[in-house]
């Protein structure tokens, strides 16, 4: 389904993700696997090859990252002091305990002992400040540098960090996972990067692979696999057809296509993307700026069809600015507040004062093809109530450039996820004065909800407010909103231990061969 | 020898004959709408009511390389004639007059074939935005170069003939004797140029499709559904040979016409 | 040789101009690098910062100006995406590009000057016409769809190769020439086929020369005029021809490295346009600008010294 692309940076699917707990702070340790390492069979050697279909291009620093792909790869490398597990929870990593005030104010953090660096040196308190600082300085999401800039005092006692906020911020201990803990003063983290996580890098070869090695001296549930090859592909088909010849031991992102197509007896996993796809509107530009026609065409757009057509009828629709791992907030019920009902479209339609229909284009980023496949599907769908929507491919940077940031365009097709799994992730984007808020939505109801939501104490009210917000945006059709995209991952048969995060990660840590 | 020649204008005119006949017949009607899908009946294998089978959105492949035949075809008779004409004046002022006009539109010509075709195409397109006549009016500039040139080439020869120069002599204008006299001269190796440049337009076209720069969704071409079908070059093989089978018959078509006419062109 | 002083001259002029135009390019695309390296959610402030650390708030011609005199020492910069000087990045994949280059330009010469030798002394007319239709289509077939028709029977059905699957030179040399036989090969067949079709021509016409029926009115054997007397003269524009092919065997290359997904300068060349990774860009444009000059200027030359009377234009 995909076709050669120039980069697949998923960084369109998900448009960057830093992540964080949706609130949760419940302290707990890595549990102990009762699993052993396998021994190494004479068919492989331990070690691992994982296809992936972008190139590490933008930066390997902690601190600069900005792909999904860099990060799904780097997340081995790096950990914070704490570290999200597989059910969106943030467990303790390099600090091994961390406690909150009752007042919210100060974070105190117990740095673990034995944690080791992969270039040999022992990680001191002095590592975490210096990370700390040089995170704050240098970070290039907007999210963790205010978050960071909202911590007044920062001490050291012992092997105990403290941290005082000037307010509380039930979302600080996901920033802090941000904060990669790196050796102070190593100056080469954009070439060689050094973390501590249970993978230490070993090279890169421009276009060609990325090579990680199980690092010895690590603290927790070592790693399983001794070395893992990321072979990068210029497009899925080819990786596909790698894959499928036993090139690859492993592939993730596959389109329904390939799994359908696959012969070689690898197995198949399902879970999900993580992102909210849906035509997002232009609310400046006629005639997007009336609420009746965006309803219209939310009525007019089959989505059920649509994951027919393109993904075998996998996926799951969302009918909000939600996905639905974040059980706290996702609301079923929105995925049908507007059923496929042409009549209805074309009445909202002539009501608009519409009823000969109008023409629009879709800005489409071409590198990310279910977003191209999807915008095809709805440009036939629209003509049954009139409409004619003209596709229009852009490259990922015209597109950043013009629709992202320009907000020069009618309506395109993309998916946004979080950048942190707190709700405020996927809601914040569209106060009406929000930088990022790119479809220039304009509700008084929907900016009030949501700034009582951010200073609410009570949890259960939060969530209110928030599910409130996604109620506003399901009303006024803010977008066309329309699936979370299903995420194939093809392994080999004996390859044990893959878990879906919440995130756009592979953790390969927990990967083992079966004997 | 003769029957040689005789064959390949024949074969390459009936082939053309049929492409262009299949090719206009598309534009008025196609056995299914090219952007009609089916969810029932995605990736079919060729039968007699899609006889090319049918694509990952169960679209009507045969319908589709029509339609695609057609905005190819199109698109590559209109930059080769862009390119020919404009070509043609350039190349044919730069030879026959020379001088510091010449040297600096030749360096040009030379430094566009030079750069690669990607780049350029992708700035042109980024000034006036991805569309057909966009596509056209690009390619049409990236081929005036490869014209200019041979008909720069052929009128420098020509000048100095002598029969030009008594026609010269004879008081002949300037124009007469560049359009008059050079130009049908030029022929024999004008021709293959745009059989050559025909071929080189679809395949342009193709390369573009690959950038996401040519033809938008929904609408078809042979380069835009050639690189979608390489994707089920395993499952659906038929995609690609159906499809690039299309662009192969329109080329040899034209090729073989060209040789014809060009050797006609010797013989007489 | 002042004729030849004023080629190169052209030659460095027209280097010069592909090398203002790519960076006038990076003008008019909209987007510029610091989106690739900052991402969507980044401050203003950071992109000002990365723009000023790049040099990007300089003027267009005060950046030309220090690329250009850069790159005249040898410094080609250093990538944006990469973080690498731009020569250590490069030299890899121009030697994958050149060797696939170089791969198919052999398989051309030796199998079209053969199989154009027998074309050209073939007696028999209906084998003569077999030959050249046989020609003609394979000519038609553009060399991306012979190398995606090479994927699906070498790569799938026959299972010769993995297509995707490519290992480069520097970790096993064998491992590496296979593969590339097959994309070498897809470049090499309408050449060959065009090389065989002027080989062809130009042999039949030698042999309708005067000298030709000359030394066979003295009785001479027609292998032996053919090896003695024809095949020289007949190969004299044939090499012109194949050493203009090695510049557009350069250029068909960079598509068929998308067909095999080889990674090599044009896999490179299409990302860092994507990514706006503008050092890396400049370089690729002016180092395949400069073999297209080059290759096109010693086909000129080799033009001159075979055919003496164009030197005295």
């Amino acid at each position: 389904m995909r076709k050669r692309i120039l980069a697949v940076f998923l960084a369109v699917a998900a448009l960057v993700c830093s992540l964080s707990a949706c609130g949760g702070t419940t302290p707990k340790t890595p549990a102990p696997s009762d699993e052993t390492t396998p021994s190494s069979g004479p068919t492989h050697a331990n070690e691992l090859t994982v296809g992936i279909a972008q190139d590490l291009d933008d930066s390997l620093d902690p601190y600069q990252m900005t792909a999904a792909g860099t990060r799904e790869v780097m997340f081995n490398v790096f950990e914070g002091l704490v570290k999200p597990d597989s059910d969106g929870n943030y467990v303790n990593a390099v600090a091994s305990d961390h406690t909150v005030s009752e007042d919210g104010l100060t974070y105190t953090f117990t740095l673990r002992d034995g944690v080791v660096f992969h270039n040999g040196a022992t990680c001191t308190p002095d590592d975490v400040l210096y990370s700390f600082e040089t995170c704050a300085a240098t970070t290039i999401t907007q999210d963790v540098a205010t978050a960071l800039s909202a911590v007044q005092n920062m001490g050291v006692d012992g092997n105990q960090i403290t941290m005082t906020l000037k307010a509380p911020n039930t979302d600080f201990l996901s920033y802090v996972a941000s904060v990669y803990i790196v050796p102070a003063d190593y100056a080469e983290q954009v070439t060689q990067p050094v973390g501590t996580g249970p993978f230490k890098f070993v090279s890169r070869s421009v276009q060609e692979n990325v090579i990680l090695e199980k690092h010895e001296a690590y603290y927790g549930e070592p790693a399983h696999l001794d070395k893992v090859t990321y072979k990068i592909y210029a497009d899925a088909t080819a990786m596909f057809t790698a894959l499928d010849s036993g090139a690859l031991d492993l592939m993730a992102h596959l389109t329904i296509d390939q799994v359908n197509n696959l012969s070689n007896g690898y197995q198949v996993l399902e879970g999900t993307m993580n992102l909210v796809q849906a035509i997002y509107l232009n609310h400046a530009v006629a005639p997007f700026d009336n609420e009746k026609v965006r309803q219209a065409l939310c009525y007019a757009v089959d989505v059920d069809a649509m994951l027919a057509l393109t993904a075998g009828g996998h996926g799951t629709k969302v009918g909000s600015s939600m996905y639905p791992a974040f059980g706290k907030y996702f609301d079923p019920a929105l995925a049908n507040a507007y059923p496929h009902d042409v009549e209805k479209a074309k009445a909202l339609l002539a009501e608009a004062g519409y009823g000969d229909g109008f023409a629009f284009t879709i800005t489409v980023p071409s590198n990310y093809q279910p977003h191209v496949d999807a915008a095809v599907v709805l440009a036939e769908q629209l003509k049954e109530i009139g409409v004619t929507a003209e596709i229009q491919k852009v490259d990922w940077n015209t597109w950043v450039n013009d629709v992202y940031g320009g907000r020069q365009f009618e309506a395109t097709v993309v998916g946004f996820d979080s950048s942190t799994i707190n709700a405020s992730g996927m809601l914040a984007r569209w106060v009406s004065d929000d930088g990022k808020n790119m479809i220039n939505y304009n509700n008084a109801d929907y900016d009030a909800a949501y700034a009582a939501a951010q200073t609410a104490v009570d949890d259960a009210e939060q969530t209110a407010l928030y599910k409130q917000c996604l109620q506003i945006l399901s009303d006024t059709a803010a977008n066309v909103y329309l699936q979370d995209l299903a995420d194939f991952v093809a392994m080999r048969p004996d390859l044990k231990g893959f878990e879906f995060y919440p995130l756009y990660v592979i953790d390969v840590a927990k990967l083992y061969f079966a004997e | 020898m003769k029957k040689t020649r005789n064959s390949f204008f024949y074969i390459g005119g009936a082939l053309s004959l049929v492409m262009t006949l299949l090719i206009l017949v598309g534009y008025i009607w196609t056995p299914y709408s090219p952007t009609q899908m089916d969810a029932a009946a995605i990736n079919q294998a060729p039968t007699l009511s899609h006889l090319l089978g049918t694509d990952n959105f169960g679209r009507d492949i045969f319908s589709r390389v029509l339609e695609g035949a057609g905005t190819s075809f199109l698109i590559a008779v209109c930059v080769v004639a862009i390119g020919c004409i404009c070509g043609i004046l350039i190349g044919s002022l730069c030879g026959y007059y020379g001088g510091i006009a010449d040297a600096i539109l030749t360096r040009l010509c030379d430094s566009i074939t030079a750069f690669p075709s990607v780049l350029l195409a992708l700035v042109v397109v980024s000034i006036m935005g991805p569309g057909t006549y966009n596509i056209i009016l690009a390619l049409g500039l990236l081929f005036i170069p490869s014209f200019a040139r041979i008909v720069r080439g052929e009128f420098a020869r020509c000048r100095d003939l002598n029969y030009i120069q008594s026609a010269k002599l004879m008081g002949v204008g300037n124009a007469r004797i560049l359009f008059r006299h050079i130009l049908p001269n030029t022929r024999s190796v004008l021709l293959p140029t745009i059989t050559i440049g025909f071929n080189n337009a679809i395949l342009s076209e193709a390369s573009m499709s690959f950038l996401g720069l040519g033809i938008q969704p929904p609408h078809a071409s042979l380069g835009s559904m050639l690189s979608d079908s390489q994707t089920y070059l395993g499952s659906a093989p038929w995609y690609a040979i159906g499809v690039g089978g299309t662009i192969v018959l329109l080329i040899l078509g034209f090729s073989l016409l060209g040789e014809g006419l060009q050797q006609r062109a010797r013989r007489t | 040789m002042k004729n030849i002083a004023k080629k190169f001259l052209a030659l460095i002029i027209t280097l010069f101009i592909v090398s203002l135009l790519a960076f006038l390019a990076f003008q008019i695309i909209p987007g510029d690098p610091t989106t690739k390296l900052l991402g969507t959610e980044a401050t203003e402030e950071a992109k000002l910062a990365l723009r000023i650390q790049l040099g990007l708030d300089k003027p267009i011609l005060l950046r030309y100006w220090n690329w250009l005199s850069a790159f005249l020492t040898g410094d080609f910069g250093t990538s944006y995406s990469y973080h690498m000087p731009v020569r250590e990045m490069l030299s890899e994949k121009l030697a994958i590009t050149a060797l696939l280059t170089l791969f198919s330009f052999v398989l051309t010469v030796a199998l079209s000057i053969p199989l154009g030798i027998l074309a050209g002394s073939v007696r028999n007319e209906s084998l003569d016409r077999a030959v050249t239709a046989l020609d003609q289509v394979v000519m038609s077939i553009p060399s991306f769809f012979i190398g995606i028709l090479v994927c699906f029977f070498f790569g799938k059905l026959f299972k010769f190769f993995v297509p995707g699957d490519f290992v480069s030179y520097t970790q096993d040399w064998g491992a590496c020439l296979s593969y590339l036989l097959f994309p070498a090969l897809s470049v090499a067949i309408p050449r060959i086929a065009m090389t065989v079709k002027m080989l062809r021509g130009s042999i039949l016409k030698e042999l309708g020369q005067d000298y030709v029926r000359t030394a066979q009115s003295r009785g001479g054997n027609r292998a032996f005029i053919l090896r003695r007397h024809v095949l020289r003269n007949a190969l004299l524009p044939v090499i012109t021809f194949l050493a203009v092919s090695a510049a557009e065997i350069m250029t068909g290359s960079i598509i068929i490295e998308q067909v095999f997904t080889i990674p090599g300068v044009g896999r490179l060349l299409l990302a860092s346009i994507s990514n706006r990774d503008f050092p890396v860009v400049q370089a690729i444009v002016v180092i395949l600008a400069a073999w297209i000059v080059v290759v096109n200027f010693v086909a000129d030359l080799l033009y001159q010294l075979v055919d003496p009377r164009i030197r005295l234009r």
